[in-house]
């Protein structure tokens, strides 16, 4: 027989038990009570949105080389070198062609001196010409990469902050993902629309020489591209596309942007994006407005053309504004983007779920209600089924019901619908444990034993059995745990509790309440 | 009350053969089911796709919004009815993911009612990439590997109270999916071999319990696998869940039996292991049925009550459950008889 001392803890746990769950269990009926915080419920149950999100790295590492070739150009000509010819060959290299022996002496030292970074892949010299292959180590590229989803996470946080959402989750997820949830979402659009927009603005110059129509026809000069003006009526909901022919030279970008901010034009009756450039941008925006006086300045967004104003005179002073038909939402948008920056490369989604928030409500209404059908099924069967003691078990079950329900907002788990499964299946399974018990208990008292000596002998040869059994459910759950996605994790959180829970309730609650009834007393009969 | 009288006495062991006989049926039709539908039915979450659920404020006809969908780039769309009769809610599934960018939900919407002729309600929209979609499927039949494995680490020890030939079980078991993950192998493939290589041990090492326990706990997965894909339902997230759930509940009626089949083992040696083992099977025959009818009843609550979304789900619950007090009668226990012959053989 256990000795009596052991006897005295139990009670205090149980009593501990249980006010702890009613301190945590409490704020989800009501939230004002205590500074703990209401239960937490998935996007599943509350409605919201998930996305994954993949950042095209390779676009970026594709940009830097475009940037490096762009800039290679750009300074061979500021030098003054000749007969040179810098050129993208399959996919990642550079090739740089040059004849004329100055000439060749000229790249060498601006390759040292410029561009270190880059690997030399191949040279061949016959004559006087030299053409070289070259590329960007791994350990650039990896960085560049790196670098350009760290961006991405960073960009799309500042978004989502400014737009304005209670409890945004945006985290990294492996080398080139990232995981959005945004609960209790309504305008899912709007948010997807504000999330995956790469927000690139660029200012490039009209090509005059050519008029797009004919450019359409017969093909882009060198060095120029057709882009278009797309614009929306907003009483047909018709779509117009207006075609520009845009040089593909970048004057100005907007990484020079400080701010940007939602106007309303009262003559036009709409809305415009004002933005301001820091002392550089603002620097590069004078002069590029000076030397090209009279000629069109196309603002580019995402490669679509939003106006291409002619430059009037030279603009100081650093700001300018982008117009288009934008709604007030659209303009507000298009500020916050700007603002927060562009992405340093094109995400696309790879994983969306979207729940309204009526189907939310519906799930939980329903999954309630089934826990309270099922839970009153069962209570009704053990107090038929065991009388007294089935009456031990349902406050167990009750017990057991209290302490799960105050685990989510205990160790701030998330409720989902699969843990609302979890927590309808433990309520099942939760007696089980007691049944087990009773049984043996039963048995015990079919051979005659004594009442107590029967509770004594089925308590001590159920409690093995007890733990054996809910181990391999644990093991499940913790494993269900590991490898799962959110709804699922959730399912098995409250699985685990649910089977920690009832054990306890079985081995420790029930126990004490027996050894309580049948200490210090000549009971004949137990009602069992 | 009592349901089950504490003398009765079946003799479920004589009718092992019979048993036998109708698990090997229900495996070959499992296994048949399964190889005509080419393997598990995937759901989005696995196969990729999109998923939409859509409620209509009044009742419309599937052809409708087929008609609609036909307008839009939506490729070969499905429309099924979903949950309740009376609801006019549908869901719509598509193989081609990467449709829902921004404003589909919009057009959508416009599309479905100009079709229908009824007020629409988007609740639902499940997209999954292809990337994403095997990302899952390796994870979750990753989780089934693992769940395997410790389970089967566990019982081996713990039923045969010998950690040191649980310890070569793991040892082995990892050594086996390490060698052949060298050689590429798919991970269905692997979770084969690792099963039986599990068995090979388990006969080798004479642990017969834990052989037992996973031949009833493949029996019962395989067959909820099985009923799955005769019905026709998909495999989701949320069903990996509920078999992980049947692997772990269904072992909790077998460790019963076993309990009392190693107790009267000491106290009634002098008998024939097959009357120990239907003993054991009727004494605890009455918790074996009560454990599971509580179970139940929270389950076909909620399959019944829980709503369209958790209704595989529970599905899958119950007839695991099924599935699983049957076999912690009739497979579990009668195999641990196979080893009498190994013995008399030997």
């Amino acid at each position: 027989m256990r000795p009596l001392k052991n006897i005295a803890w139990k009670p205090v746990v149980i009593a501990a038990v249980i006010l702890a769950a009613i301190i945590y269990i409490l704020p989800t009926f009501n939230p004002a009570l205590w500074p703990y915080k209401k239960i937490n419920l998935g996007l599943d149950l509350q409605g919201g949105m998930h996305l994954v999100l993949q950042v095209e790295t390779d676009k970026s590492v594709d940009s830097t080389l475009e940037r490096i070739v762009q800039e290679m150009r750009e300074r061979s000509r500021r030098e003054g070198l000749q007969k040179i010819q810098v050129e993208r060959i399959d996919g990642n290299r550079i090739q740089v062609t040059v004849s004329g022996q100055t000439n060749i002496t000229g790249i060498q030292n601006l390759l040292d001196e410029e561009f270190r970074d880059l690997r030399e892949q191949d040279r061949s010299l016959a004559a006087d010409k030299l053409a070289l292959v070259l590329d960007l180590p791994e350990q650039e590229t990896d960085r560049i990469k790196e670098l350009a989803t760290a961006q991405a996470l960073e960009t799309i946080r500042n978004r989502i902050d400014q737009f304005g959402v209670a409890e945004p989750d945006i985290r990294r997820q492996g080398e080139r993902r990232i995981l959005i949830q945004l609960p209790g979402i309504k305008d899912t659009e709007r948010a997807k629309e504000l999330i995956g927009r790469t927000a690139q603005l660029e200012f490039k110059l009209v090509d005059e020489r050519m008029s797009p129509e004919t450019a359409l026809k017969n093909g882009a000069p060198p060095g120029s591209e057709v882009l278009y003006q797309v614009n929306v009526d907003t009483d047909t909901q018709r779509t117009f596309r207006n075609p520009f022919l845009i040089k593909k030279r970048t004057m100005l970008t907007g990484e020079y942007l400080t701010d940007a901010r939602v106007r309303y034009d009262q003559d036009q009756r709409s809305y415009y994006v004002a933005i301001d450039f820091d002392r550089k941008g603002g620097r590069i925006f004078e002069r590029v407005t000076g030397d090209n006086i009279h000629k069109r300045l196309a603002i580019v967004l995402d490669d679509k053309v939003h106006s291409a104003p002619e430059i009037q005179d030279r603009i100081s002073g650093g700001s300018a504004v982008i117009t288009g038909s934008f709604t007030a939402e659209e303009a507000e948008d298009l500020a916050i983007v700007l603002r927060a920056g562009a992405l340093p490369a094109p995400v696309t989604v790879l994983e969306e779920r979207t729940v309204g928030p009526s189907l939310g409500k519906d799930s939980i209404n329903k999954g309630l209600m089934s826990m309270m059908v099922g839970g009153i099924l069962v209570i009704i069967f053990m107090v038929i089924y065991y009388k007294g003691a089935g009456l031990l078990a349902d406050s167990a079950l009750l017990l057991n019901i209290l302490s799960v329900g105050a685990v989510p907002s205990a160790i701030k788990a998330t409720l989902t619908l699969p843990g609302i499964a979890a927590f309808i299946l433990t309520i099942g399974m939760a007696v089980d444990a007691n049944v087990i018990i009773f049984e043996r208990i039963r048995e015990e008292l079919n051979i005659g034993k004594p009442p107590r000596a029967a509770v004594e002998a089925g308590y001590d040869r159920a409690t093995l059995t007890i733990l054996d059994a809910n181990v391999t459910t644990l093991i499940a759950a913790v494993v269900l745990f590991q490898f799962g996605t959110g709804p699922v994790k959730g399912f098995a959180v409250t699985l685990s509790m649910g089977v920690i829970a009832s054990m306890f309730t079985a081995l420790v609650f029930t126990r004490v309440v027996f050894d309580t009834f049948l200490s210090g007393r000549k009971v004949q009969r137990i009602s069992i | 009350m009592q349901f089950i009288r504490p003398d009765i006495n079946l003799d479920f062991i004589g009718k092992r053969k019979f048993a036998f006989v109708f698990s090997l049926v229900i495996i070959l039709i499992s296994i048949g089911t399964l190889l005509m539908h080419g393997g598990p039915r995937y759901g989005i979450d696995f196969a990729g796709g999109t998923l939409i659920q859509v409620q209509f404020d009044k009742p419309t006809e599937i052809a409708r919004i087929k008609s609609g969908l036909n307008s839009m780039a939506f490729g070969q769309a499905s429309v099924q009815q979903f949950g309740e009769e009376d609801a006019s809610e549908y869901l719509i599934r598509t193989d081609i993911p990467g449709i829902t960018d921004a404003g589909f939900n919009e057009s959508l919407r416009q599309t479905l009612a100009e079709a229908t002729g009824a007020g629409v309600e988007i609740r639902r929209v499940e997209m999954v990439g292809p990337q994403v979609g095997k990302d899952l499927r390796e994870k979750a039949l990753k989780a089934m590997f693992y769940a395997l494995l410790f389970i089967t680490v566990y019982i081996s020890g713990r039923f045969e109270l010998e950690w040191l030939k649980s310890a070569v079980m793991a040892v082995a078991l990892i050594g086996a999916v390490y060698v052949f993950g060298l050689f590429n192998v798919s991970i269905p493939f692997l979770i084969l071999i690792a099963l039986l290589v599990t068995l090979g041990l388990f006969w080798i090492l004479n642990l017969r319990y834990a052989m037992g326990a996973i031949v009833a706990l493949i029996h019962d997965v395989t067959i909820t696998v099985g009923v799955f894909s005769l019905f026709n339902k998909e495999f989701t997230l949320p069903i990996i869940a509920a078999l992980l759930t049947i692997i772990g509940y269904s072992l909790n009626d077998t460790i019963i039996v076993y309990d009392r089949i190693r107790e009267n083992s000491k106290k009634l040696h002098k008998n024939p292991l097959a009357t120990i083992i239907n003993r054991s099977i009727n004494e605890t025959l009455s918790r074996t049925l009560l454990t599971s009818l509580t179970t139940l009843m929270v389950v076909i609550t909620l399959f019944v009550l829980g709503g369209g979304i958790i209704h595989d789900f529970a599905f899958a619950l119950l007839v695991g459950v099924l599935i699983g007090t049957y076999s912690s009668i009739y497979v579990a226990s009668p195999i641990l008889l196979a080893w009498q012959r190994k013995s008399t053989a030997g």
